[in-house]
């Protein structure tokens, strides 16, 4: 059983994990560590982190999300933020903050084929 | 025409979790008021900042939130205030790009962008008071 609690999933090359939780301080810090870990012990080519459900994500989940993103890059592996619901998006854009650099997919589906390098329909 | 409030509930800030509670509420009371999901994100996403800053910067405080009816529609208001040290520069806060240890320096000014009325009083003495509020739209 993880510290964060959140699921780390491995499917095909990629791993998938989806936020169901509020990200306090605690939790993210462990998520991010156990991910990371993950990603090393599986050599995982891509990470969809799916935050479909969350409904509201403010500036620093918004940081903890990209701040992993980064993380996860700098161990040579890509990141697609997934599932992001239209209330959540149109609310960071009118905070200013658009998490800009982070590749991001409307679901998993798609998140998939990103890394997977084919074409979205 | 004067508000009519229609409820009022205080919750504490001292805790993380708190942080939770009180976006909770907030939440709650919207859904039930008919707000609809891009209002109540944009609320509740203001709640999240405003008590994050009154727990990191404030050393905790308190929320009341209050449901107000001003004759012809119902609104949210919520009022954050601390005991912390105030914030120094207020015109800089609000124009944003200030930055302070645990957040994004998108705080304030990104949360005036959310809300419909926002109004802030701070000083060394008397500590933080930002009050918010939100209506519901037909």
């Amino acid at each position: 059983m993880s510290k964060s609690a959140i699921p780390i999933l491995r499917v095909g090359k990629n791993l998938l994990t989806t936020i169901h939780v509020d990200l306090h301080d605690r939790i993210a810090d462990a998520f991010q560590a156990e991910l990371l870990l993950a990603i090393e012990k599986t050599g995982a080519a891509g990470l969809i982190i799916d935050i479909s459900g969350l409904e509201e994500v403010d500036t620093y989940v918004a940081r903890v999300l990209a701040d992993t993103a980064r993380m996860a890059k700098l161990m040579g592996t890509r990141s697609v933020l997934v599932g992001m619901r239209p209330e959540v998006a149109a609310t960071l854009v009118r905070m200013g903050y658009a998490m800009s650099g982070v590749e991001t997919a409307l679901d998993v589906d798609q998140g998939l084929s990103l890394l997977a390098g084919e074409a979205l329909s | 025409m004067q508000n009519s409030v229609l409820s009022h509930t205080e919750m504490k800030i001292a805790r993380e979790e708190d942080i939770f509670l009180v976006r909770r509420k907030a939440r709650d009371l919207a859904k039930e008021r008919g707000f609809d999901t891009f209002a109540i994100a944009a609320l509740t996403t203001a709640c999240s900042e405003l008590a994050r800053n009154a727990f990191v910067h404030g050393g905790g405080g308190e929320a009341v939130i209050e449901e107000l009816d001003d004759g012809e529609r119902v609104g949210i208001r919520v009022v954050f205030r601390d005991q912390g040290p105030g914030i120094a520069d207020i015109e800089r806060a609000l124009a944003g790009g200030y930055s302070t240890a645990r957040s994004l320096g998108l705080g304030l000014s990104g949360t005036r962008r959310l809300v419909d009325e926002f109004s802030l009083d701070s000083s060394p003495e008397r500590g933080t008071r930002i009050t918010i509020v939100k209506w519901t739209r037909f």
